[in-house]
């Protein structure tokens, strides 16, 4: 299973990126991390003509607190990302959910931009995206603009950038001060893309649920927020009873997928059980040990 | 021969290791000869259809490429695959009911396409990627058939035929009986029907399928490596094929990633590349790729049985009647050799008079079915303990109880079961102690009435844990026969050439310590040289756990012979009589006269023929002796395995709690490797059972394609497993050995089914198939 | 033209320069160019992990990794993992735990632990398990594999047996 045969471009400069991108259209693809694109190479699912590499460009890899955000370059390895004491300390979820994707060697390579801009819909990263209503940072021929998580991607596979844009970088907003998380994956294997998964994100205070923040992947054709879950959560107490009504709204709003893995009926019923535990998993944190 | 007591028993580190473990292990895939061209098949992307046409011309054209040809000009060329490769011995033929057609798969397919993969057409380039680059431009005009897919429907009139020749997808029909099933089944105070379905899943090794051919113009010789469990049905076929004396002919299977079956037999690859070879005079490479691999290396299992029970009240199983067919997929390689192993395994450990099964094997439109690990007792091993949980539940004992008043008890050994196994031979249980087999396993897993307190206990607070066994017996060291040359060579190093072929097994080092045993050396004087028809001209190969069996025994009767010569030789330089001597340290030496000896080395230089020779009258030349083992049958192993299983029943995931194996395959050479062995193919067992699928779709597309699709066991899938051991010597061969290869993939599968149904018992649900998914368990429970 | 590429790295110590085209994934390159064999392909789409090695002291899938990526970059390999004919911790214990059976996969599960045991180097058997879930292996079932890794991290916890000059 080799690649066919293709022009190779290793630039810089995001500048240069653009100026090949601009040349070259629709007959280019970009190379972040290659986990999910050179295997696509060696099946010749894909056969660009033009590749451009972005591993050689210094500028997009970094992770830089910023006035109560975290700013990542879009290069910036999924390794780095488990192993970055900032994330560990400013993007708790972001840390826990890093260690399910993939496998250790398949994170030295990968990155967090290759994840979003594939936007496979049984990925973690997009979900986490959703859940810590982060934004992306695009680059195009006329300049920069920002995405924010729900904008982004639009179906399986597709997200909103142009054909003549990359992503450069992703923000979340540092996670607020004892918030509470939790995020559950089910999958066939260990490392696999997650049948059905739920992450969320809770602020509690004085006994009552602020904020709920939670999203699936591998449910249905993109990662998106339990909107309907969110609202039976914000203005009450984080009890048994608020978590049943949350996880059966959960299971009734998604748009399930059916797949040779799971059926759509499925895929509600877990999303019902993963909320529950997620939800379950986040309230016992709040207490003391 | 002085008693085995120094290595064989000894966990010896392998010999093996070294080279693997530091990258200069030698894998077909690191062949490089000067000139070498690469090869890349054209496969169907079609289940079924009529070839019109196959255009190469603009293949021909791309860069780098030296060659191609496809089916309908090779057809004119070269002879289909001979015929069936696991033939049937007279005594067989004689003694079971059966009727069988052959089909003979051309090299490459030339009339039709029969499965999705089948190669049409290849291509020779100077490097893979240009080679696939060419695949890519050739064109295949294919009018589309109605494809088989559903076996069942391939038995009618009306289905479309795969071989034309025969107006029928039926190439296989046997019938085993013993008693007077119907009859019993009648008078029997219990009856009960069930169809169990034992899935297709498939080898898989980690090293994908791979041939390298030279052919030497001066001598008009070819030399064909591959990765190859077989190599000596290579050759004989190649001489067929190739129209050549066998003695122009080596092949050769060097560091073997993984076998399993799937590579013990001749493949099209394998013929057709030294073909190529020859043809286009420069090396040819052909690596198969994974995805290739999938469509057109071997898949296995695949069988539904319909079985009709009878029973007594006290659980005694009375008769068992099976009819069952096996979706062979396009042909049929190894004939009746999978379909007939599982009519006799599913007796089992069993005492019961009535039996009868009945076997169709069908062709379909799928990739061909042989042998993989256990080839057809798991599914024979699935459908009976099936039954015996089945019973159980139907009387309310409890399955292990049930097996207890079934299994042949230990007094009643050796046990004539009453019918033939595959050698034509009666079969005869020759040792053990199954019963005690069940005691020991449920012993391990802390007891069975403990066990079914906690159950309860357990299933008072809403958890769900199961108890899932499965116990079988296993026919190993199948002959006909196996070789061994064994060679004292001129330094005194002992040179052992055997016919078997290592896939990763430890040969060299099991082997190593079983020569060393007989002729008093260590290990590390004894040079071992295996899967090469050049360092032995007679072989049989590795399949069916038989090596051990096999290669010992020829290993014993080859050292009778040369000790004897040695003990000539040496009793005529020391001038005492060949009674006075034993072997001892790499020497013959005078018994109770420590310090009068000669070591090997002199004795092998007195055997020389020539001036100096010092061989009695009488005495042939060389020390050298070639000798076969032809066991009289197979010798039984068997296995109880048992599980604990703790149902998350809202996901539908299984947790293996405890996972025992308590094992007997007679006298143990090396107790690491044997637990390596077993550890490998309870893990394959629990992938089937559990993971890997290869399904299919209404058009007979195959619907796996990768390891996205194929979920082959990682580390964190499996459970810790705890080995126990039990010894009952074979007596059918000189050490006492049996084969162990295979023996723990065949009862997971059965193990989890009957432990998800132990832990819903009270719901009355079955399952009754593989592979049992998370989604079919939580679907058997939400609602409830 | 940029259909071929020229590379300079070192792998095992030793500096090389190589050409090829930039479709050449880095384990052919590894295999065919410079005739280290011991990295093996068992998929070609990242799955099984076998071809593991070592880019710049990570462990990296080689088949999904174009030759050219490696410009520049240092490589150890299977070949590069004993140090003057001594083993590294794992594979010592590899070794002596019958951790290995065809030897295919040995090459990117030692990779694979080595790496591991680097970043965590008192794991637990679960951390174990998962780490090795990175590799698939048919043969060994994994028992002896995981009874291995915790054996070489007490070793090397210990400084008992050395770990390699390379990695």
């Amino acid at each position: 299973m080799k690649p066919a045969a293709f022009d190779y471009y290793a630039p810089t400069t995001v500048d240069d990126v653009m100026a090949l991108l601009k040349r070259h259209g629709s007959d280019a693809r970009l190379l972040a991390g290659g986990q999910t694109l050179l295997p696509m190479m060696n099946f010749r699912l894909a056969a660009p003509e033009v590749i451009i590499d972005l591993n050689r460009i210094p500028e997009l890899a970094f992770i830089r607190e910023a006035g109560g955000q975290v700013h990542i370059g879009a290069m910036t390895r999924q390794r780095a990302l488990e192993f970055s004491p900032v994330i560990a300390k400013d993007l708790p979820l972001l840390h826990e959910a890093i260690k399910m994707v993939g496998h250790l060697p398949t994170r030295s390579r990968g990155t967090i931009g290759g994840s979003l801009a594939n936007a496979d819909s049984a990925a973690e990263i997009p979900m986490i995206l959703q859940v810590l209503e982060g934004e992306v940072l695009v680059r195009g021929p006329d300049g920069e603009r920002t995405i924010p998580a729900a904008e982004l991607i639009l179906d399986a596979m597709t997200t909103s950038l142009a054909e003549s844009e990359m992503l450069a970088e992703v923000r979340f907003q540092v996670m607020p001060q004892g918030a509470l998380f939790a995020v559950e994956e089910f999958s066939r294997r260990r490392g696999d893309f997650a049948i059905a998964a739920v992450a969320a994100m809770l602020v509690v205070k004085d006994g009552l649920c602020e904020k709920a923040r939670i999203a699936t992947a591998g449910v249905s054709s993109f990662s998106s927020r339990l909107r309907a879950a969110e609202e039976i959560l914000e203005g009450r107490a984080l009890d048994a009873d608020a978590i049943r009504k949350a996880s059966e709204a959960a299971g009734a709003s998604i748009e399930p997928v059916s797949d040779r893995n799971a059926s759509e009926e499925y895929r509600r019923h877990l999303t019902r059980v993963l909320t529950t535990r997620v939800l379950n998993r986040a309230a016992e944190s709040a207490k003391p040990h | 021969m002085s008693e085995a007591n120094g290595f064989i028993g000894k966990s010896v580190p392998r010999r093996e290791d070294r080279r693997l473990l530091t990258g200069k292990g030698e894998f077909v895939g690191d062949l490089k000869l000067p000139g070498m061209l690469h090869a890349a098949f054209v496969r169907s992307q079609v289940a079924h259809g009529r070839i019109k046409s196959v255009d190469l011309s603009r293949a021909l054209e791309c860069p780098g490429v030296a060659y191609a040809i496809a089916g309908p000009d090779l057809a004119k060329l070269l002879p289909p695959v001979p015929d069936t490769q696991l033939a049937l011995p007279k005594k067989w033929t004689t003694r079971v009911q059966h009727t069988f057609l052959n089909p003979q798969q051309p090299l490459l397919a030339h009339d039709k396409v029969r499965h999705v993969g089948e190669a049409v057409a290849v291509i020779l380039a100077e490097s893979r990627y240009l080679a696939e680059d060419a695949a890519e431009q050739v064109t295949v005009d294919i009018e589309p058939l109605p494809a088989v897919v559903d076996p069942e429907q391939g038995l009618g009139s009306d289905s479309a035929f795969l071989h034309e020749q025969y107006d029928t997808n039926v190439i296989g029909d046997f019938e085993v009986a013993k008693g007077e099933v119907e009859a019993s089944l009648a008078k029997a105070p219990h009856r009960m029907k069930r169809r169990f379905y034992h899935h297709r899943y498939a080898a898989i090794p980690m090293e994908c399928r791979g041939v390298v051919a030279a052919h030497d113009e001066r001598t008009d010789s070819i030399t064909v490596w591959s990765a190859c469990q077989v190599i000596h049905w290579l050759r004989r076929e190649a001489s067929t094929v190739l129209k050549m004396p066998e003695a122009r002919i080596r092949c050769v299977a060097l560091d073997v990633g993984g076998g399993f079956g799937v590579k013990g037999h001749v493949y099209p690859e394998d013929l057709l590349i030294p073909f190529l070879a020859r043809e286009v005079g420069r090396p040819v490479k052909w690596l198969e790729d994974r995805h290739e691999h999938f469509m057109s290396a071997s898949h296995s299992r695949d069988q539904t049985h319909d079985v009709e029970f009878g029973f007594d009240d006290e659980g005694h199983l009375l008769a068992f009647k099976d009819e069952f067919i096996v979706d062979c997929g396009a042909w049929n390689p190894i004939g009746s050799g999978i379909a007939y192993n599982t009519a006799v395994h599913l007796p089992g450990p069993y005492k019961f008079d009535h039996f009868l099964v009945r076997s169709r094997i069908v062709v379909t439109n799928k990739v061909p079915n042989a042998a993989y690990r256990g080839a057809g007792r798991p599914e024979a091993t699935f459908a009976m303990e099936r039954v015996m949980d089945l019973i159980a539940v139907e009387l309310g004992l409890d399955p292990a109880e049930v097996r207890m008043r079934n299994m042949i008890p230990h007094s009643e050994m050796p046990y004539h079961l009453g019918i033939p196994y595959r050698d034509g031979e009666p079969i005869v249980y020759d040792s053990g102690d199954y019963p005690e087999s069940l005691r020991q396993a449920l012993t391990a897993i802390g007891g069975l009435d403990a066990f079914r307190e906690r159950q309860r206990a357990a299933r008072a607070q809403g958890r769900f844990l199961g108890l899932g066994l499965g116990c079988y017996v296993e026919g190993t060291g199948v002959g006909p026969f196996e070789s061994a040359t064994v060679r004292i060579d001129p330094s005194g190093k002992i040179y052992l050439a055997g016919g078997a072929c290592p896939q990763g097994q430890g040969m060299e080092t099991i082997f190593s310590q079983i020569v060393a045993d007989a002729w008093k050396v260590d290990p590390k004087d004894v040079v071992v040289a295996l899967a090469d028809t050049s360092a032995i001209s007679i072989g049989f190969g590795t399949i069916a756990s038989r090596s051990t069996v096999n290669l010992s025994g020829a290993i014993y009767n080859a050292s009778q012979v040369l000790q004897k010569k040695v003990f000539a030789i040496a009793a005529n330089l020391m001038e005492c009589s060949p009674v006075d001597l034993e072997l001892r340290n790499g020497s013959v030496g005078l018994v109770g006269v420590p310090g009068k000896e000669l070591p090997l080395a002199r004795i092998a230089k007195a055997a020389m023929p020539g001036w100096e020779n010092a061989r009695p009258e009488g005495v042939s030349a060389g020390l050298e002796e070639t000798a076969y083992f032809q066991p009289p049958t197979v010798t039984w192993a068997y296995a109880t395995h048992a599980a604990i299983l703790d149902l998350d029943v809202e996901l539908g995931r299984i947790e293996i709690e405890k996972y025992v194996i308590v094992h007997d395959c007679g006298v143990v050479v090396n107790p690491m490797l044997v637990d390596g062995q077993i550890h490998g193919g309870a893990v394959q067992g629990l992938g089937g059972a559990l993971l890997e699928e290869l399904a299919y779709d209404s058009e007979g597309q195959l619907l796996v394609g990768s390891f996205m699709d194929y979920l082959v066991p990682g580390a964190s899938d499996v459970p810790h497993m705890e080995l126990k051991h039990m010894h009952f010597p074979s007596p059918l061969n000189p050490f006492g050995v049996k084969g162990v290869g295979e023996g723990s993939a065949i009862a997971p599968p059965v193990v989890i089914a009957n432990g998800v149904c132990d832990a819903l018992s009270h719901l009355k649900i079955e399952f009754n198939s593989t592979p049992i998914k998370p989604e079919q368990i939580a679907r058997a429970v939400w609602g409830r | 033209m940029a259909k071929s590429v020229e590379i300079h790295l070192k792998v095992n110590g030793k500096n090389h320069v190589g050409h090829c085209e930039s479709r050449t994934l880095l384990a052919d390159f590894l295999r065919d160019h410079l005739n280290l064999t011991g990295t093996h392909t068992g998929c070609e789409h990242g799955v099984c992990g076998v071809c593991t090695i070592f880019v710049n002291g990570e462990a990296v899938r080689s088949c999904i990794m174009l030759a050219a990526q490696a410009n520049g970059a240092e490589i150890v390999t299977i070949e590069g993992l004993s140090t003057a004919g001594r083993y590294h911790a794992v594979q010592k214990a590899f070794h002596e735990n019958h951790a290995l059976q065809c030897g295919f996969c040995t090459p990117g599960m030692l990779a694979t632990v080595i790496d591991f045991l680097k970043t965590n180097p008192s794991p637990t058997k679960p951390e174990v398990k998962e780490a090795l879930s990175a590799v698939l292996c048919r043969c060994t079932g994994y028992q002896n594999v995981v009874k291995a890794v915790m054996e070489a991290a007490a070793d090397m916890r210990e400084g008992t047996v050395g770990a390699s000059a390379n990695v």
